[in-house]
């Protein structure tokens, strides 16, 4: 089947405005009747459950998290794009529009990515009046740079720290409401299943984190802003507790699940250095702003300290193979680049997975205290961990995996095919194509959550005047609770001898193997035919010690891995299914002489929307043609 | 490297707790505290003892999840967030004693574990600007001086983490108050709200069962995010006006 997009008509640039004048609109009095259950308390999942409670809507929102102040947003580190043009230099919401569908790899809905470009200087607005203390000039006006394969600086930002200064202005609106009694939050409760009334989302199941009472919530929709599932490959830079149950539990219900193969691999981290190390550290990519990244042109030289190799026998790949972008080269590039010159023999440092990312040049361009203003915490951070100066000698930087463009598919009113059930933010698929610029997953996260939910939600909810929300104690939910635990029960009961976390590195070692910066045909069957056995063998002999009516982080994770042992399948499947390269999914078996990624337009313009058929059973591929009204297919040049 | 582990064992809230000790073994020096604790963690599992619960997410020092007092000293030697301590700090052979972040308005929850909603309920009770989304003027129309800027920036840093109150002999809050009182207080934006935000942030903390600041200045030293103690005689400013005005009936 071709899930229908419900793109609204006419011109592209007039498709917003056209929608909001007639969008079906919900009276003040009536929003009170509906809550709208809110899972996750991120940028999207905040800023919906803030905007909606202050509308008037009766709101329930659920975290993991010990505090909504503490979701991984907060770890974005660069900045958030918007179309304000403050710098003069020839930007605009068009222009924005364009970057984002070129970069990403021409994979993207059109509609949804010029919407999310017209409310892109709302949300700087929105932000400033939040208290939100961006880079400012002297003369009090705010500040912009040039960031992630963008020619226009668009970019704002708060030091190293822009998607904490987010987060918190989102948390205090969320407070704000919570003060007032608008939203109930629920922190430390974990999602573990959706609940389906007549077709419908009308709940959720939820696991008390501290007390591990399984209960259930009913409402008039879900919205699921539960982030990415970059966790799959165990070593990312998403916090611990990021997971990928939420959605994958949806999908499970009938959601469809699109394109999971996009991932995006972040050009810029302090390369891993042992195998106990459980998760890696992203320097923010505006240090490429300044920065030179360069490796030895000979493989002798990998071993000298760098500042002993000369000019002449250093080569500075991204400027040589990308003049015009040069160090600015897009994620997928930077990071496919650096893996060829470690594959060739030519990384740095004591595994050879790294390159040099190298400031000398800045220091003496800028002065050293230009430098440090602009990127002292994350210089310091790097000194933290490696115990180096990078004043004084580059910074070593390896590619990891980042960020996730795939997710549950949506509509153009953020509705999944399941009727209730819509999803904003990195859990779903819609913006970013098969690569995501930098800058723009906070964009999105607040765009869906402040400017675009409010709207679109009520398109859902005027269908449901005059039906009566269940109630908790319908069949529906009562099956769906019994499932929840006994499922919780089967993970306490198999008492074998391996750890979660020890079944979880196996699993992310095979992906990151096979399903990582580059594909192929033979490694995705190979992993699609291991992933049974493994998931099998987790089943067979995970230990998960304590109880189930307590705090217990080892039964937390264990229903986590589960479910990206199960994930990591479709992953793979998609990545398979998609016989081309197009972004960050880079198929060996796909590219141009020069080593770019190879798009089959003919054949693979559209979204694969998975469609789950049981367990066991090989998941429906669903194909949602992608149209190019405004923009033309052209290959991603960034020479 | 090899250290011996004293850790806080607590099976509940309401259950009485103790130290129990561990062995780690084998922990490369690059390792951070965490992964230590991960280490140990690993072998438990092993000995089929339940792993010490802890508390801890981005592991980039950002989120403020983890809290862990360390010899003594909240996140322990060092400036940043427990997370970014690495083992290469101490020294070979050394007993290491872990506790939960201890101050009465963060009950345990279990082991290292402990609630800090309190400081949630204080930034719900006006922590905030009060805003409607889209009904925001353009983001250039207050110019803002680049030097308050910065200086609410500094204010606005604060993770939240608790190390301020758990370090403070009277468990006191006003390092965390008198940051998100100082930050949204210098902005323009925040102006109209100044006085009411200070006194029912106060209020809120003193109701949590924080103490009053009596100037060690232990907040200051173990704060990861910089949080100078400056912004607390900010606070008491704020509120010393706040609260005369309301005395004498003034408009808030």
């Amino acid at each position: 089947m071709t899930p229908d997009a419900h793109i609204p008509d006419g011109p592209l640039k007039d498709k917003w405005t056209h929608y909001k004048n007639h969008a079906k609109i919900i009276s003040p009095a009536n929003k009170r009747k509906f809550k709208i259950l809110i899972v996750g308390s991120g940028l999207a999942g905040g800023s919906a459950a803030a905007t909606l409670g202050e509308q008037g809507y009766d709101i329930e929102c659920f975290c993991y998290q010990d505090s909504p102040r503490r979701a991984h947003s907060i770890a974005a580190q660069g900045g958030i794009n918007a179309a304000k043009n403050y710098q003069n230099d020839g930007d605009s919401a068009y222009r924005l529009f364009y970057d984002t569908v070129k970069g990403g790899d021409f994979r993207s809905r059109e509609s949804n990515v010029h919407r999310l470009a017209e409310v892109s200087n709302a949300i700087i607005d929105q932000c400033v009046a939040q208290g939100v203390p961006f880079a400012r000039e002297y003369g009090g006006l705010l500040g912009n740079r040039s960031f992630g394969g963008a020619q226009v600086s668009r970019t704002f930002y708060a030091r190293g720290q822009t998607g904490q200064q987010l987060l918190l202005g989102t948390y205090q609106a969320l407070s704000a409401q919570i003060g007032t009694g608008k939203v109930k939050m629920f922190p430390r409760t974990e999602m573990l299943d959706l609940v389906l009334v007549d077709g419908h989302a009308k709940g959720i199941v939820v696991r008390d984190m501290v007390t591990g009472e399984i209960r259930s919530h009913a409402g008039d929709a879900v919205l699921l802003c539960t982030g990415g599932y970059g966790n799959v490959f165990y070593l990312s830079t998403n916090a611990k507790g990021c997971n990928v149950t939420a959605t994958w539990r949806a999908y499970k219900r009938g959601a469809f699940f699109a394109n999971p193969c996009y991932t995006q691999i972040h050009p810029t981290c302090i390369p891993v250095s042992g195998d106990y190390q459980s998760k890696l550290t992203l320097m923010s990519e505006s240090l490429r702003n300044d920065g030179r990244v360069w490796a030895p042109k000979r493989k002798e030289d990998c071993a000298k300290a760098p500042q002993d190799i000369p000019e002449e026998d250093r080569d500075y790949y991204l400027e040589r193979k990308y003049p015009s972008f040069g160090n600015l080269a897009p994620r997928d590039i930077s990071s496919r680049s650096a893996k060829e010159i470690c594959d060739e023999g030519r990384g740095v440092g004591p595994t050879g997975l790294g390159v040099y990312l190298d400031f000398a040049d800045a220091i003496k361009r800028l002065g050293r205290d230009v430098v440090e203003e602009r990127y002292s915490n994350l210089f310091e951070m790097y000194h933290n961990i490696t115990g180096e100066n990078a004043y004084e000698r580059p910074m070593r930087i390896y590619p990891a995996v980042h960020y996730t463009m795939g997710g549950l598919w949506v509509d153009y009113n953020l509705m999944s095919n399941i009727p209730g059930l819509h999803v904003l933010g990195e859990a779903n698929f819609s913006d970013h194509g098969a690569n995501r610029l930098g800058a723009s997953a906070l964009m999105q996260g607040l765009a869906d959550g402040y400017f675009v939910i409010p709207y679109t939600l009520g398109n859902y909810l005027t269908s449901q005047f005059g039906k009566k929300r269940p109630e908790t104690t319908d069949p529906a939910f009562q099956e769906v609770e019994k499932e929840v635990r006994e499922r919780t029960a089967a993970l306490l009961a198999v008492k074998g001898t391996r750890s979660v976390d020890s079944f979880h590195r196996e699993l992310g070692m095979l992906l990151w193997d096979k399903c990582g910066m580059a594909r192929d045909k033979a490694g995705l069957e190979e992993a699609i035919a291991r992933l049974p056995k493994l998931r099998e063998e987790f089943w067979k002999d995970v230990r998960v010690l304590g109880v189930g009516e307590n705090l217990n982080e080892s039964l937390e994770k264990a229903g986590r891995v589960a479910d990206f042992l199960e994930f990591g399948e479709l992953m793979c499947r998609d990545a398979l299914a998609r016989d081309e390269s197009c972004g960050g999914h880079f198929r060996i078996d796909h590219q141009t002489p020069d080593g770019e990624a190879l798009r089959d337009d003919e054949n693979f313009s559209h979204v694969a929307a998975w469609q789950y058929q049981g367990p066991n059973a090989v998941p429906t591929r669903n194909e949602e043609p992608l149209v190019y009204e405004e923009v033309k297919l052209a290959t991603r040049s960034y020479k | 490297m090899n250290f011996t582990l004293r850790v806080w064992r607590q099976d509940g809230p309401e259950t009485a707790g103790r130290f129990e000790e561990y062995p780690a073994r084998n922990i490369p020096d690059e390792a951070s505290f965490l992964e230590m604790l991960d280490l140990v963690n690993e072998d438990l599992i092993g000995k089929g003892i339940e792993p010490v619960e802890f508390d801890h997410d981005c592991r980039e020092g950002i989120c403020g999840t983890c809290s862990l007092t360390i010899d003594g000293v909240p996140h322990g030697p060092g400036r940043g967030t427990t997370c970014q301590l690495y083992m290469r700090s101490f020294r070979e052979g050394e007993v290491i004693v872990i506790e939960p972040f201890r101050a009465t308005p963060f009950p345990i929850l279990r082991d290292l574990t402990v609630d800090r909603g309190a400081f949630d309920t204080i930034i719900q009770s006006g922590g905030f600007i009060s805003e409607r989304s889209g009904s925001a003027p353009d983001a250039n129309a207050v110019p803002i001086p680049k030097t308050i800027a910065d200086l609410a920036m500094d204010a606005a840093s604060c993770i939240g983490c608790g190390a301020c109150a758990a370090a403070c002999p009277n468990s006191s809050a006003m390092l965390f108050v008198g940051a998100k009182v100082s930050h949204l207080g210098l902005l323009p934006q925040g102006k109209p709200e100044k006085n009411r935000r200070a006194l029912s942030m106060v209020r809120s903390m003193d109701e949590a069962g924080f103490g009053n600041c009596s100037n060690y200045y232990a907040c200051e030293a173990v704060c990861p995010a910089s949080i100078p103690a400056s912004f607390i005689a900010s606070l008491n400013r704020q509120y010393a006006v706040a609260a005369a005005k309301e005395t004498v009936g003034a408009t808030l």
